[in-house]
């Protein structure tokens, strides 16, 4: 049996309000007052595709040995890197880099799905396969793009035991109907008329797609009880349900409310949504459009409810804080020249040597263990830290990302350079054993005390503009 | 335990520049400003110095490297100049590394000469982006102020003191402080200011403010050393003597291992109790006329008179309120005005410090000469609480 055997999701823990964005463009764009209502997830500045994947999958692998992974896809129309497999930052911030075939998907916001498609495929026999998809899009300012649009990320797990939504059957038609498209010379999406793309696109392209692989599943409509379709039109995904015979109340909500859509991600967060509280025998279709379209069929299993409690969709949704200043949104994304001061001047270069040779310090937060006295430490060391016992070349490597810290020291700095300040940073303590003085993210003052208890997440350290935009990652401590 | 340096250097002459925001001059001048004085004072010239000791912490953005910047600039005699460097503390490392060549022999006369010109920046504040590729990819993005600021979180937590207690104590360090360093004439900051003022500061890196963070300033300060018996046959009275120089360097243990809490330094007690050893020192709260102590910012001096075991720890804040430090208390502390009005020229600092005890012990001290002080610390810190050079020295009047 194929499927999918776990699931993880990822949303930024801010929420833009939208009214407040339509309240500072209403002056230019008083047409969007209908979206200025409730609100989107909105990445800390310290978040990209990459981070928001690498939370995800985490979540996802929260159940499952991650060293078990034989393949890794990472889906993103917002891949950070254009030449620098993104895929492969991701697996490194896991610690998995042996026996791993690791690829990037992108290029529409089918993507997500074309991910699943790869890893429900590739773990028939190459072992488990994880699929992450995140995006991040900009869109311009005064847009309805800025207002519709999230930032998130979901993780899937493909495999062929304990499958908790074994795959019934998918079917793919690929098309060039350009309904948007970001040229590699912007950030931005430029798309065509809605109602072209309703009545020439989704209308005769999704229906037949959905038919056929109703077909394949020797299914018919009223068979789906989950029917999921991202859509920055409503009422679309109602209209394809119902062209297909698929009962409206089977029709997922879009997460539009609270969350927006998160690109190439959304199908597979919607799915992840769904999986949270799915029944057995629970018929899910997953249907992405995107110069052609996906569709997936699952069943669920009696192992879903076997499968450890995670964060999912829902538990990141109830992390939040909400955000009505549209000028720190704007700030965060680099579309406001801000003055930043000399201080933020001062040279990002990463020696790649030194990446390489510490990366599974870096990216993967990998300490030490000394063999002689326990002590955990650091970063990992030649001498032991540990003033009674010094030992030499007595460590071992020893995985920290997992481990909850707490805070011994703190600080709220306003003379550092930081896109968010105060910087928030201190020094966190591991039960364990191990210190570090590390950056805090997700923070804000009624929350950062001494013992408070941090946890460990991925995120953009610095960027280095003078060269391109190469990002630095690394650990940060956030309020648990 | 060693034999120790106690009476086998004495200083020679001593000089220092004026402090400040030096627009009017590059590293070059104040090095000459202050090397003039201490020749003057010395009684000597350029060829009777045998060996020299540069130090400078921020070298990168303005002298550069090696002991060529201050041969070149006194046009010393091709005599060996070492450059050293430990962060804040190189100054008293500078002086370290002239009384040690002095006492073994190996000169007669030996220069200890710092600088730093850091009003070339274009910004406020001291130069960031040091330490190397790797400190680079994973240690927090933080200043200073921000390190300094968890002592002061640290120190709460460890002793149950409360944030307004410690607030008003810590201003009370930087109010002592800005009263002396009005009657300083070479200090950068020659203003007394109200207690309401520091307290009501804008926030620099919580919980300090304005007030409790040391400025950036521009100086040179410089010393002469000779053994005592040379300093006699130049015909020298009131001679001023070096007791004790210790240094201690964190290894780790701070910043990796947790049995730290980050209250104190860990440095500094070590440093003090080997230094008191080393000068014969068995009740320094009783024996020690005076101090000048690195108050970069006003927390450090506060935990540092524990650190020097004078104040009891987690009491230090109360001694300060006290008024034990200042001018008129018991032992005064920063007399000078210290790295908070003195000011704060890195690679300059512990020699300056080592200048204001010289003045005292020859009852030069203009305006701010206190009755008697026979013997002074001087502490020189670089580096962040969790990882430092501790620096101390002992001098007093060569009896």
């Amino acid at each position: 049996m194929v499927g999918i055997v776990a699931y993880g999701a990822y949303v930024p823990r801010l929420r833009l309000s939208r009214q407040a964005v339509y309240d500072a463009n209403k002056w230019f764009a008083a047409g969007l007052r209908g979206l200025a209502k409730g609100e989107r997830s909105m990445a800390n500045w310290d978040e990209d595709s990459i981070t928001m994947a690498v939370e995800a999958s985490r979540d996802c692998l929260s159940s499952h040995k991650a060293e078990d992974v034989r393949n890794i896809y990472f889906a993103s129309t917002t891949h950070p890197f254009k030449d620098r497999q993104n895929a492969g930052v991701i697996s490194t911030a896991l610690s998995i880099e042996q026996n791993l075939s690791a690829s990037d998907i992108g290029g529409s916001l089918k993507a997500g799905t074309q991910a699943l498609v790869a890893g429900l495929n590739a773990c028939k026999n190459g072992g488990p396969s994880l699929v992450a998809a995140a995006d991040k899009r900009l869109a311009r300012v005064a847009s309805s793009n800025e207002l519709n649009y999230g930032d998130g990320a979901a993780a899937l797990l493909c495999g062929t035991e304990n499958v908790i939504a074994r795959l019934v059957g998918h079917h793919s038609v690929s098309m060039d109907f350009v309904d948007h498209f970001r040229g590699d010379e912007t950030d931005f999406d430029y798309g065509w008329e809605e109602r072209w793309i309703r009545d020439e696109g989704y209308s005769k392209i999704v229906p037949p797609a959905i038919k056929a692989a109703l077909a394949a599943c020797k299914l018919k409509g009223t068979d789906i009880t989950q029917f999921i379709m991202p859509s920055l039109m409503p009422a679309v995904p109602k209209q394809m349900a119902k062209a297909c015979g698929v009962a409206e109340g089977a029709v997922r909500d879009l997460l539009g409310a609270t969350l927006g859509d998160t690109g190439c991600a959304h199908a597979l967060v919607m799915l992840v949504d769904a999986l949270e509280t799915a029944k057995e025998g629970d018929r899910i279709m997953v249907v992405a459009f995107g110069q052609g379209v996906d569709v997936l069929v699952f069943e669920v299993t009696a192992e879903n409810a076997k499968l450890p409690k995670r964060m999912g969709v829902s538990g990141w949704m109830k992390r939040r804080k909400e955000e009505k200043n549209y000028m720190k949104f704007l700030a965060f994304n680099e579309m406001l020249p801000i003055e930043k001061g000399m201080r933020a001047e001062f040279d990002k270069k990463t020696a790649l040597s030194v990446l390489w040779r510490k990366r599974d310090m870096i990216y993967g937060l990998v300490g030490g263990k000394c063999k002689v006295c326990g002590t955990v430490q650091f970063p990992r060391s030649q001498v032991c830290v540990n003033p009674n016992c010094h030992a030499i070349d007595s460590q071992e490597p020893y995985a920290m990302a997992g481990l909850e810290a707490s805070v011994m020291s703190f600080t709220a700095d306003s003379l550092t350079y930081s896109p968010d300040p105060p910087a928030y940073y201190g020094m966190i303590t591991f039960p364990e054993g191990g210190r570090f003085m590390a950056d805090f993210t997700d923070s804000d003052k009624e929350q950062v005390k001494v013992g408070a208890k941090m946890r460990m997440t991925f995120r953009i350290r610095d960027n280095d503009t003078m060269r391109g935009g190469f990002k630095r990652y690394f650990w940060k401590a956030a309020p648990a | 335990m060693a034999r120790g340096i106690k009476d086998k250097v004495a200083i020679l002459g001593m000089g220092c520049s004026k402090f400040g925001e030096r627009w009017d001059s590059g590293a070059e001048e104040l090095m000459l400003e202050a090397y003039k004085e201490a020749i003057a004072d010395a009684g000597i010239d350029s060829k009777q110095v045998n060996a020299a000791w540069f130090s400078t912490a921020i070298d990168e953005v303005h002298v550069g490297k090696s002991g060529i910047p201050l041969s070149t600039t006194l046009r010393l005699p091709n005599i060996p100049v070492t450059h050293v460097e430990n962060m804040c503390a190189s100054g008293t490392e500078a002086f370290r590394g002239a009384c040690y060549a002095v006492a073994s022999g190996a000169a007669d006369i030996a220069l200890a000469l710092g600088v730093e010109k850091l009003k070339d920046t274009g910004y406020g504040g001291l130069p960031g982006g040091r330490g190397g590729p790797l400190q680079a990819l994973w240690s927090a993005n933080g200043t200073a102020p921000g390190n300094f600021a968890q002592l002061a979180t640290a120190y709460m937590t460890a002793h149950g003191v409360s944030a307004e207690d410690l607030k008003k104590a810590i201003g009370h360090v930087s109010w002592k402080s800005h009263q002396n360093g009005a009657k300083n004439p070479k200090a950068h900051l020659q203003k007394a200011v109200e207690m309401e003022t520091i307290l009501n500061a804008p926030m620099i890196a919580s919980p300090l403010g304005l007030f409790d963070c040391c400025g950036v300033s521009d100086g040179a300060a410089a010393a002469i050393v000779t053994t005592p018996e040379i300093a006699k046959a130049m015909g020298k009275s009131n001679i001023v003597s070096v007791k004790a120089l210790q240094l201690s360097v964190s290894n780790g243990s701070e910043s990796g291992h947790n049995s730290w809490d980050g209250s104190y330094f860990h440095t500094t007690r070590i440093a003090s109790k080997k230094a008191y050893e080393e000068a014969g020192i068995k009740d320094p709260r009783k024996e020690v006329s005076m101090f000048e102590v690195h108050d970069c910012f006003s927390v450090t001096e506060l935990v540092t008179m524990e650190d020097l075991h004078i104040s009891k720890p987690g009491e230090g804040w109360k001694d300060v309120l006290d008024g034990f430090y200042d001018a008129d208390g018991t032992i005064p502390c920063q007399i000078d005005g210290g790295l908070k009005c003195f000011g704060h020229p890195i690679g300059a600092s512990g020699l300056r410090m080592l200048y204001e005890m010289y003045l005292q012990f020859q009852g030069r001290a203009g305006a701010r000469q206190l009755k008697d002080p026979r013997i002074g610390m001087t502490h020189n810190l670089g580096g962040a609480p969790r990882e430092n050079v501790s620096s101390v020295a002992i001098v007093g009047r060569y009896e």
